[in-house]
């Protein structure tokens, strides 16, 4: 595998130029503002627009709302019904996709690998869908008596037809006495998975937060994992370093979470939030609101796990930066084991990034702790605030790309050549014909946990699996090497 | 410990993922604090309820829904539409709409076919919703014209576009009025609202609009028809996502001496090699040939729910011989299919075919002795359960619940018809529009010993501990079945090695140490 050093500013600056040159005059201008060669000072000529609408054609990486808010916010809360409310499509396709893993029984107390839908027919968008959503609610509390509630997904139907759905849960609710949570997510609301997020934040706070009073006493450690979907099992590796920590937890936001644990965050003393993308509006929320003070942390690799912990022991007393001291102790061994192991293989390997709204930052620490670069990176759905976490992360002329179109990923990674790619599955077969390795990193692909230090040993050795692979050696037929005839 | 040294330099540390490392009793004891925080109901409520989904009482209640819909096996019209989209030379999917469907339709064929999909969105929000989404449709085709140089744009629509009531006959014209497209390129367009059907429905007119649109195209013209002394079939397989499939046909026709046209033929577009460069329109069935295709001696329609109105298509304004036959599954199915060939083509089977019939016949004469009198309960697209259902017939087992979700008003009478021409038909219950809740509430209350259908059964098959055969869409979670054919001789043997094998599996897995035999 060869490896090249990273372009100066002004090589991805002509890089860039030449990818925008192949687009229509009007999509070349929107597109610039959102690819960029880096600054790490962050400056305003370097600065990356983000948050505006995708351009039509251009082959987005994009999703929608109602995907930010089934498929990432509410989808993952394990005991409550979440009801794809529309047509069948939606519900379908985020079918126990995004591996939110969560204990219990599916059908009887964990309702999150199913698809759960209204199933909209034509008489339903001509006539309305309350009466049949009033049946399915019904039906619902009929069949899956265990659920401790059930949220309403809106799918892009419901906001056009005029239907009530707030007025329907309301009734509902009380009828069946049970929480019912109307979301207003549907798929044309705002540019990307982003503002699903949001609305759905805004009705946990508007329907969720504060209403309960705790089923447990309080002590002083208590903290709220927010933010981290356990996909693969990420929140219990992060669940273990905290509870390593002194700590406990009394809310995981919201893989493998219930309803109880997002009712009675309201008393956690500290809020510690990993995806600052898609749940800061809470945390902010419960700032205002509670007075409870929250801190951004990162549990990808050794780097930012260790200076992470003690950031987050800095709020505590001084017997829990002890037992913080003696878990980094612990774990700097089976980090030493574990870079020991991979980083030789992995060293100077040069990775491409194209992820949601937190791991194209997230995760350059840890790939730096197995000596690699990041050699260009961007997100999917990302705000100003994100770039602003990101630039001093990245070296000088590091391309940043906002919402990637499809051409943009595979010209770029034509030019740098990486050694690994990083992306969705949309994009995963593109990169395998081109012969560069490739990782799923929304989903881990299939394996995981990536979080804490556990997940740390499985980030190395998959991102070992991928780039030294003897697969990459089989591309080119043995009669096709032009000129070498034996 | 959850890593141990190990020696092979290639692998260097053995590490513990998600499968294993949850295990640990650190974790263990994680997970049963945590409970004091979620104020889940006592694990012997959770049993009580657990069994009792599994009972009489809940199946009535559960077959009782009026509403409501659990786990269907069946998706929406535009993700059938960009399949159809696919199935041609040079042709970028376009769907008009909010974006995110578009991510969810390249997300689940990726997922299934392990292969790039190429589709673009039109992008639309809120304003477009408000003023429509003209501008949308027009950028877009500008920008894939620029970045992706297709051949053909085909254009389908997603719920918000349709009920906006979006006229993409006359978006299309606004685009090539502002020159975003030339006068003469192929654009092909459908409605293909989520509300109405299913996948297979969007399949169905989207490859309608491809073909009307082609056969009003320059290259419709009888002259231009390669001359070949071979009669030229139409073969349609429909919403079909076995790539080996479509190849299978064309090596049995060519077989036969037919020139095979296939239409919507995505065997090379999602099935394409790796090897160092990626090319965005790896296959196809020709423009050229899918313009000419009305020119075809006869179109076999494989699929008859979802190609019907294809067919009727094809029949009014092609006016053409149209074959419409059961997906041609096993011995029977692939007897009819090739009869037919043979008497539109007016050619004779060839020895190979007929050796290929018996080999088949041949493997289920070996294999008979543990397919026989097993039950199966059986879930899918409507005309693949049929063909499914006829061919397990064949082998002596015994179909007991048959589920399709997106099954029409024909499907029941279709399916009495198949089940009435054998002796083991005679236990089975059709359940057309139920879906895969409904098929748990039957599999619990009336056992069976196999599953039949996509990996959306895999839940029922691990906790009602009966193993599944993953034939049909989706299938994500196990690899490359969709390369080998189910059609066909060779495609029964295929279907007929999973089926016996699966048994063996589960037998070999439940034996006693004694009946843990070495010969099978």
């Amino acid at each position: 595998m060869t490896t090249t050093p990273a372009p100066e500013r002004a090589e991805t600056e002509a890089m860039i130029a030449e990818v925008l040159s192949q687009y229509p005059a009007k999509a070349a201008k929107f597109r610039a503002k959102h690819i960029k060669s880096n600054d790490p000072e962050g400056s305003k000529e370097c600065e990356v627009k983000s948050n505006i609408k995708s351009r039509p054609g251009v082959m987005t990486i994009r999703g929608c709302a109602y995907a930010g808010s089934k498929g990432v916010v509410w989808g993952p809360v394990k005991d409550m019904v979440t009801i794809s409310h529309g047509p069948v499509g939606c519900g379908q396709y985020s079918w126990a996709t995004r591996r939110n893993y969560a204990h219990g029984h599916l059908g009887v107390d964990n309702f999150t690998a199913m698809q759960i839908t209204t199933d909209f027919q034509e008489k339903d968008i001509v006539f309305g869908g309350d009466t049949k959503l009033e049946t399915v609610l019904d039906e619902i509390v009929g069949l899956f008596p265990l659920a401790k509630g059930i949220s309403i997904q809106s799918e892009c139907p419901i906001g056009l037809i005029g239907d009530d759905i707030e007025a329907v849960a309301k009734k509902s609710a009380k009828k069946n006495d049970i929480p019912i949570i109307p979301v207003r997510c549907e798929g044309f609301r705002g540019v990307s998975q982003s503002l699903g997020h949001h609305i759905a934040n805004d009705a946990v706070r508007d329907h969720v937060l504060g209403t309960g009073s705790g089923t447990f006493e309080q002590t002083d450690y208590d903290v709220a994992l927010i933010g981290d979907y356990n996909i693969g099992g990420d929140a219990w590796a992060s669940r273990r370093i905290l509870e390593e920590m002194g700590l406990r937890v009394i809310a995981q936001w919201s893989g493998d979470g219930t309803i109880n644990e997002m009712k009675s965050t309201h008393l956690s003393k500290l809020n510690l939030i990993h995806c600052y993308r898609s749940m800061n509006y809470i945390c902010t929320t419960m700032e205002e609101r509670f007075g409870t003070p929250w801190t951004e942390f990162n549990f990808f690799g050794p780097t930012k796990i260790i200076s992470s912990m003690r950031k987050i022991a800095e709020f505590f007393d001084d017997e829990i930066k002890a037992k913080t001291e003696a878990a980094i102790a612990r774990y700097q061994v089976r980090f030493d084991e574990i870079t020991k192991a991979f980083r030789p293989r992995l060293e100077g390997k040069r990775v491409m990034l194209a992820v949601g709204g937190l791991r194209p930052r997230h995760t350059i620490g840890a790939y730096e702790d197995l000596g690699m670069e990041v050699v260009g990176t961007g997100y999917e759905f990302a705000h100003k605030d994100d770039y602003t976490r990101t630039y001093a992360m990245l070296k000088e002329g590091t391309v940043l790309y906002d919402d990637p179109t499809a051409f943009e990923l595979e010209e770029f990674a034509k030019f740098l050549k990486p050694d690994l790619m990083g992306a969705g599955v949309k994009e995963k077969y593109v990169f395998h014909k081109m012969g560069i390795p490739f990782r799923q990193m929304h989903s881990w692909d299939y394996s995981g946990p990536y979080h804490g230090v556990d997940g740390f040993a499985v980030f190395a050795r998959d991102m070992d699996i991928a780039i030294n692979s003897p697969a990459w050696d089989l591309l080119e037929a043995p009669w096709s090497k032009a000129g070498e005839v034996s | 410990m959850t890593t141990t040294p190990e020696n092979s330099s290639e692998v260097p540390l053995r590490v513990l993922d998600h499968n294993d490392i949850f295990r640990d009793e650190v974790y263990q004891k994680q997970f049963e604090g945590k409970r004091e925080f979620e104020d889940a109901a006592p694990k012997e409520e959770v049993q009580r309820v657990l069994d009792w989904t599994r009972g009489w009482e809940y199946r009535e209640k559960n077959f009782a829904r009026e509403g409501l819909t659990v786990n269907p096996a069946k998706a929406c019209q535009p993700l059938g539409a960009v399949l159809a989209a696919l199935g041609f030379e040079g042709t970028m999917p376009l769907v008009h709409g909010s974006q995110g469907c578009v991510a969810y339709f390249r997300s689940h064929f990726a997922r299934h076919f392990k292969e790039p999909v190429p589709a673009a969105s039109t992008s639309m929000t809120e304003d477009a919703a408000v003023f429509g989404g003209i501008n949308n449709l027009v950028e877009a085709m500008e920008n894939i014209s620029a970045l992706y140089k297709p051949k053909h744009i085909a254009v389908s629509t997603t719920c918000m576009a349709e009920v906006i009531g979006e006229d993409l006959f006359a978006y299309i014209g606004a685009a090539r009025e502002q020159g975003v497209i030339a006068e003469d390129f192929p654009v092909s367009y459908a409605h293909t609202p989520s509300f109405v059907g299913s996948h297979i429905t969007g399949y169905d007119v989207m490859l309608k609009g491809i073909l009307e649109m082609l056969a009003k195209s320059p290259d419709a013209d009888a002259s231009k028809v390669t001359k070949s002394d071979r009669p030229r079939l139409n073969v349609i397989p429909g919403f079909d996502t076995y790539v080996g499939n479509h190849r299978e046909y064309r090596r049995i026709l060519e077989l036969m001496g037919v020139d095979p046209l296939i239409l919507g033929d995505h065997s090379s577009s999602l099935d394409s090699p790796a090897e160092g460069e990626y090319f965005l329109y790896p296959g196809g069935t020709p423009l050229a040939d899918g313009a000419q295709a009305k020119f075809s001696r006869a179109s076999l329609i494989l699929q008859q729910t979802s190609l019907h109105r294809t067919t009727e298509y094809i029949q009014k304004d092609w006016k053409q011989e149209t074959v419409v036959l059961e997906t041609p599954l096993g011995v029977k199915g692939t007897d009819a299919f090739l009869t037919e060939v043979a008497r539109v083509a007016e050619v004779s089977v060839p020895t190979e075919l007929t050796v290929e019939r018996g080999r088949l016949v041949d493997a289920i004469t070996d294999s008979h002795a543990y397919v026989h009198g097993k039950r199966v309960a059986i879930a899918g697209d409507p005309d693949l359960v049929i063909a499914l259902t006829r061919f397990v017939l064949e082998l002596g087992m015994i179909p007991v619940h048959i589920v399709s979700t997106n099954a029409d008003s024909t499907f029941k009478a279709r399916m009495e018809k198949v089940l009435s021409a054998s002796k083991f038909g005679s236990e089975a219950t059709v359940w057309p529009e139920k879906d895969l809740w409904h098929l748990r509430s039957l599999v619990f209350t009336e056992p069976v010993d196999l599953l039949i259908g996509s990996m959306q059964l895999k839940y029922i098959s691990r906790e009602a501990k009966v193993p599944l055969v993953r034939v049909g869409f989706p299938i994500f979670d196990r690899h490359h079945l969709h390369r080998f054919p189910i059609i066909g001789y060779a495609g029964g043997l295929h279907l007929l090695t999973q089926l016996v094998n699966t048994i063996l599996d589960e037998m070999d897995r439940e034996a006693p140490d004694h009946s843990f035999d070495a010969v099978r």
